[in-house]
């Protein structure tokens, strides 16, 4: 889900520390004492001479070469592929992509233009930023609040059960996230079945264009809500207890003591948890609304990523789509971006770091 | 979970006034002197939010089994979906497991996990060790390479034709290369292979073993937890996926067991070749559906808690260390 720094979290192991001990003020040895690698030496001062390097480290670089491989083929030339943005592309036009992608006229901008005069498009851009607003407000504080309530129990074994039974969903498909959702909630399923039963109208409100954005956050909040609470739950057993102590004896009560000590506790995975979450806006569930978009229609589910679906594998209009998802990723980018920044001027830790 | 007694080592021993019990894990420890005991309103207030956050989780599932267990003759008289079990059967596993469409397709996710899975373990246990040591030749660019594609993704269009080119369509490896590698993932093990004490390494290195080996006898037996999520991640990944089957796949006998289930309960439709049975018989479609969930979400739901307490490591030993 997230990548988060250690140090916030987790004070045993401390990013940097391989960084050699002698720039750096002594540290305190950790409880076991293993703070060996402070002691190894800093390759980084570059007296080994390369040809050296290359034979000590060749089994390493051996050793990613399949994972570079793969990232490569899919990942990085993928990105070339974003050239059929700018063309006019025809699929049929040779016998595979890449000498397809030669011969396809070239455009410049017109599919961009096309693009963002596309009214179907700006919905699609105004359907994802209403549902990351309603996840943002209604998803995130859950898993926080959760988080409290399960750290308040103390009981290993209850905890445990409780801890199993939330992260569950997780491991659910999104197929049958949503399944579950159409039998409680939908035209045939539990809820207006028995609301028929006593004589109501029957509701079906997995069609209902008018809640679907909430229906939507509501999955979202099932599935993932629970695996939520391992972050703060992390972060929740790092604080110091001598803290909630050292209050206690001041005669702070058990609320006083969650806010000033458990709160400020929190706030820096809180804060690096938002600036993930605003920097992937753009993506609010493809799989999710993709599987629900012929049920309540386009109009309400279609969202970047089913437009970018839509118009290019099922119109096969591929440099259209490219140019909608070329703006997304883009657009995405800067996003995480400058997320990151904000972080860092907020004094807390973002995902890179400088 | 143990650290919220270790953090207070006050609470698990007993005081002196009070008799002695066995410390079982399902009574909590003794709350230190200074924490006031919660009061009565307050301990029913969690309790039932607890239970209700619970029992939102697992009664839609209770509904989904028991319906998928009930004959065709309680599923009428209820008018649907099932909540209190009734003369429970088989009957509707035995038609789906006994040869046809649904077997096939659950075999197809099976295979199509188990090799995914593993490849996808291969590939990323080697490239974390081999970005483990600070200071190798090339770790930082390959880093650098790596994570840049966390922030920018190519975009859907480019990666089919991609796929389509390389001749992967209609094939199974299109469901697995293409997300066969995820760059956290392999933060996540190398973060953990990075803490693991370098003397070790280093006196095996002494006694001649090389790096794969050291990697094999040494790393990865120490790893095991964090191997243990990373394996269940990648295996939930495969196992969940539907995408890119609906893509790549042309034939629909190549489909695995979540593209069945869309169609079954998505389009309402009933198995190939269960029909007859449907018609005829003491099979309900409704509870083929409900079944076909059961076994989508079964190896999931029980797998997962085995690996439960090592959750933590998964998420958060991820840190991006230079």
């Amino acid at each position: 889900m997230t990548t988060l720094d250690t140090e916030t979290a987790d004070p045993a192991a401390e990013p940097g520390a391989h960084r050699g001990g002698l720039r750096r003020r002594a540290r305190r040895p950790g409880p076991d004492g293993a703070r060996g690698r402070d002691r190894r030496p800093d390759h980084r001062t570059g007296r080994i001479p390369l040809g050296r390097r290359f034979r000590r480290d060749r089994t390493l670089l051996l050793m990613t070469v399949p994972a570079l491989l793969l990232v490569l083929v899919f990942n990085y030339i993928p990105i070339l592929g974003n050239v059929v943005a700018f063309q006019d592309y025809d699929p049929y036009v040779s016998t595979n992509g890449v000498t397809a992608m030669l011969e396809s006229p070239w455009v410049g901008l017109a599919q961009f233009e096309r693009v963002l005069s596309d009214p179907g498009f700006r919905h699609a851009v105004e359907n994802t930023f209403v549902l990351f607003l309603l996840q943002l407000l209604l998803f995130f504080p859950i898993p926080i609040a959760l988080a409290l309530l399960v750290n308040s129990v103390l009981r290993p074994r209850v905890r445990a059960v409780v801890q199993a039974v939330l992260y569950l969903p997780h491991f659910f498909s999104w197929v049958l996230v949503v399944t579950v959702f159409q039998q409680i909630l939908g035209g045939a399923g539990i809820i207006a079945q028995t609301l028929r039963e006593h004589g109501h109208e029957g509701f079906d409100l997995m069609t209902d264009p008018e809640v679907f954005k909430f229906l939507v956050t509501a999955e979202g909040i099932w599935k993932d809500a629970g695996w939520g609470v391992i972050v703060f739950l992390a972060a929740l057993a790092a604080v110091d207890q001598d803290l909630y102590e050292a209050a206690a004896m001041d005669g702070a009560g058990r609320w006083r003591r969650m806010w000033h000590v458990t709160l400020p506790a929190l706030r820096p995975v809180i804060a690096l948890l938002l600036v993930l979450r605003v920097g992937d806006a753009l993506t609010v569930g493809f799989e999710q609304l993709l599987l629900q978009r012929d049920a309540v229609g386009p109009g309400a589910a279609e969202v970047l990523d089913t437009f970018v679906w839509w118009t290019g594998l099922r119109s096969q209009d591929f440099s259209y789509a490219a140019a909608a998802g070329l703006i997304k990723g883009v657009v995405g980018l800067v996003l995480v971006l400058s997320a990151n920044k904000a972080a860092h001027l907020m004094g807390e830790q973002g995902v890179y770091r400088k | 979970m143990t650290q919220r007694t270790t953090a207070r080592p006050e609470g698990r021993r007993p005081g002196p006034g009070r008799p002695r019990r066995a410390a079982g894990r399902w009574s909590a420890p003794a709350r230190p002197v200074w924490e006031e005991p919660p009061g009565r309103a307050g301990l029913a207030a969690k309790g039932t939010l607890l239970v209700l956050a619970c029992l939102a989780v697992l009664f839609p599932l209770w509904i989904v089994v028991v319906t998928s267990l009930s004959s065709k003759k309680t599923i009428t008289e209820t008018g649907g979906l099932v909540i209190v079990p009734r003369d429970l059967t088989f009957v509707a596993y035995q038609e789906l497991l006994g040869g046809g469409q649904v077997t096939r397709a659950a075999i197809v996710s099976v295979l199509v996990t188990v090799t995914g899975t593993l490849f996808s373990m291969t590939v990323s246990v080697l490239c974390a060790y081999g970005l483990s040591r600070t200071g190798s030749l090339g770790h930082r660019f390959i880093l650098l390479a790596l994570m840049a594609t966390m922030f920018f993704g190519a975009g859907l269009i480019p990666t089919y034709l991609l796929v389509q080119t390389l001749g992967l369509t209609d094939t199974y490896l299109a469901l697995i290369l293409p997300s066969a590698v995820s760059v956290f993932n392999i933060l996540v093990l190398r973060g953990f292979f990075m803490g693991i004490s370098p003397e070790l390494v280093d006196s095996a290195r002494i006694d001649g073993a090389g790096d794969l080996r050291i990697l094999w006898r040494i790393v990865m037996p120490l790893s095991r937890a964090v191997i243990a999520v990373i394996t269940l991640f990648y295996a939930v990944g495969y196992w969940s996926a539907w995408f890119n089957a609906s893509i790549y796949l042309g034939d629909q006998n190549m489909m695995p067991l979540q593209n069945v289930l869309i169609q079954l309960v998505q389009k309402q439709e009933i198995p190939v070749g269960l029909g007859q049975a449907v018609k005829a018989g003491n099979l309900s479609g409704l509870a083929v559906q409900m079944a076909v969930m059961v076994l989508a979400l079964l190896p999931v739901a029980v797998l997962s808690p085995f690996v439960q307490k090592h959750f933590r490591k998964g998420m958060l030993t991820g840190a991006v260390k230079g």
